[in-house]
């Protein structure tokens, strides 16, 4: 932002407009635009279909409003105990996991920023070796079954939560963000690491925390591969697996049967699919602008330089 | 100077509990008993890595072995290569080799996207335009893959969706975009762009905010139009950040991932759609052949480590770019 207003203020040469600089500027927000719709549309469709008798979406009625509007989408969907359940497994892993996922990185992050840490070079490489090479599938496997962690709660919040790359990017916020000089300061006045850390580091990484934070939630929302690999127990099953069933895989339909309380049926799951996407997707999409002031330049200039 | 003086204070601590030890060692020594908080610290995420990071990859071992669930990992009768060799014997190898490179290269070959759409925001002069433009596109990221598919799922019907819809305005018959194996690569890659272009930008709007307004003031006294100012220092600038993520990419060639391609397979498409994580999904979880699953999937790993240590080489000798 900065720049962009020390260059608007240079001089009396910048006022006059070359041509060349009006051809981009024309084509640079006509480009913007066409790519705003290219983005929005789908989006705004999926809105608009959610509302929409599922008739008039498949006959390609629906363009611009609802058409036929209706709840019914939404209204079903309130039916369907497996989407809840799943909802709330989602809200639980998600909450849980990131707590757990913070703590985890963000300690050993500001440990390994620390330039009279013994050893911070091999305790790094051990962090960092895990980003490019791992057991596989397979082994993994064994190994979480091995532990008696298959089909439980604890899977999805604990065994894959040390993530390299935000240890990367925090400990580089550290370094560069938090003087040298405060604990030494704080040494003096005979303060430990341990309440070091807690009162003074942690209220200064807001910034680093919101956005480490925000990675890891979307990842736990979103993700539903550990889900499939380690879940068996569909009471334990995120939202996201339950969503694969009734958006990809349509076991809502292949279960019902035929004749007419299928076509019923059929109706039905059309038009919870929008619905469906919808309530999955706008919590998710909400956190964002909390946190979209956090990722200035400090944190993601980290990342680029690890 | 505060340091000396606790550092001989820890000195002086240590010679009182252990006299015996000699000079030299002190000094470590001293600094990690002053630290012991730094290591609790450390500890949970060392525990955890070593425990499912690390343990599993003694299990490899099963890639080299016949592995029977009743005789456990060390117990298991050795194999050699063999599995390595079914794999590559296998008519799937080809295929599953194949696919995944097609992808994954035409993902590379995406690559500049994300830089040109940095340079267009970077250009944006309206900041209010600018904040919303940005936001809108960084707004598909947050979609799961599970939704992304199922929309596209919806919206590629050619019987009822929103392209199948804009064919027949023009009385055109829609292909079936989601059950071809011929569009399979640029279905998936093109999904791609359009869902995280926005989100892969902001790591270079971020480097590019952080070039020198004293740059730009230069090149505008010296006549510098602003698609020089683009050419001449913008992308100058980024090259840094883009040769780091571009070695990255390149290191992870054979790793396209499971989650997206699986969730698009279908009977239509396996011949375009079959790669290698999802092979060693079905050949290990599904049909339980543990030994060769990992073999497969340990085969592609040292693939993906080799070119990443291969390209970073590269990138040091010729660009003085390199990860380590």
């Amino acid at each position: 932002m900065g720049v962009v207003e020390v260059r608007e203020k240079t001089g009396p040469r910048q006022r006059h407009t070359r041509s060349s600089d009006r051809v981009l500027e024309i084509g640079l927000y006509v480009f913007a635009v066409l790519m705003l719709i290219v983005l929005i549309y789908p989006l705004y469709f999926i809105v608009i279909a959610s509302f929409s008798e599922p008739a008039a979406v498949a006959n390609g009625q629906v363009w611009l409003w609802p058409k036929d509007f209706t709840l019914a989408g939404y209204q079903e969907l309130l039916k369907h105990s497996n989407i809840w359940i799943g909802y709330r497994n989602t809200i639980v892993y998600t909450i849980v996991g990131t707590a757990i996922g913070l703590v985890v990185n963000i300690s050993a992050a500001y440990a390994l920023s620390r330039k009279d840490l013994v050893g911070r070079k091999y305790i790094s490489l051990l962090f960092i070796f895990t980003m490019f090479f791992n057991g596989g599938l397979i082994p993994t496997f064994m190994t979480i079954r091995d532990f008696q962690l298959y089909d439980t709660f604890l899977v999805m919040v604990l065994p894959f939560s040390v993530a390299a790359f935000n240890i990367i990017v925090a400990r580089t916020f550290f370094q560069s963000s938090i003087p040298e000089d405060l604990w030494e300061a704080a040494q003096l006045d005979g303060c430990g690491n341990l309440r070091y850390f807690v009162t003074i580091v942690i209220p200064l990484s807001k910034a680093v925390i919101s956005v480490i934070a925000l990675w890891t939630a979307v990842g736990h929302w979103n993700s539903y591969f550990n889900a499939l690999i380690y879940l068996k127990d569909t009471n334990l099953y995120p939202l996201q697996l339950i969503l694969r069933n009734i958006l990809v895989t349509n076991q809502m339909q292949s279960a019902m049967g035929t004749g007419e309380a299928a076509a019923i049926a059929l109706r039905l799951a059309n038009i919870m699919r929008y619905a469906v996407i919808i309530v999955a997707t706008v919590p998710i999409m909400c956190i964002y602008p909390f946190v979209q002031k956090h990722f200035n330049q400090g944190v993601m200039i980290g990342a680029v330089k690890s | 100077m505060t340091y000396r003086v606790h550092d001989d204070a820890n000195e002086r601590g240590i010679d009182l509990k252990a006299g015996q030890l000699n000079r030299t060692t002190h000094p470590t020594l001293g600094r990690i008993r002053k630290n012991w908080g730094l290591y609790l610290l450390l500890l949970p995420a060392v525990v955890l890595v070593l425990l499912f990071s690390y343990v599993p990859m003694y299990g490899i071992l099963i890639a080299f072995k016949d592995y029977s669930p009743a005789l456990g990992i060390m117990d298991s009768p050795w194999a050699g290569l063999k599995y390595f060799e079914k794999f590559f014997n296998s008519y799937q190898f080809s295929t599953t080799i194949t696919n995944t490179l097609v992808i994954s290269l035409y993902s590379v070959a995406t690559f500049p996207i994300p830089i040109m759409l940095a340079l267009m925001v970077n250009q944006m002069r309206q900041n209010g335009f600018k904040r919303f433009f940005q936001t809108v596109t960084y707004m598909p990221h947050f979609i799961s893959t599970v939704v992304m598919v199922g929309l596209m799922l919806i919206l590629f019907s050619p019987g009822s969706g929103l392209i199948g819809n804009i064919f027949r305005l023009f009385g055109a018959e829609a292909p079936n975009l989601m059950g071809s194996a011929g569009l399979f690569s640029s279905v998936y890659v093109w999904s791609d762009v359009w869902q995280h272009t926005g989100w892969d930008s902001i790591i270079y709007i971020a480097a590019l905010s952080a070039v020198s307004p004293s740059l730009y003031e230069a090149a505008t006294m010296d006549g510098a139009s602003r698609w020089q100012k683009i050419r001449f220092i913008d992308i100058p600038m980024l090259m840094p950040t883009v040769v780091t993520l571009l070695i990255l990419r390149i290191g992870s060639l054979l790793g396209v991932g499971f989650e997206k391609v699986y969730l698009m397979q279908n009977s239509l498409n396996i011949t375009s759609s079959e790669v290698i994580s999802t092979y060693v999904y079905k050949i290990g979880m599904l049909s339980s052949q543990y030994s060769f699953s990992s073999a497969i999937n340990l085969f592609n790993t040292v693939i993906n480590f080799v070119l990443l240590i291969l390209v970073n080489q590269i990138s040091k000798k010729y660009s003085e770019n390199s990860l380590w």
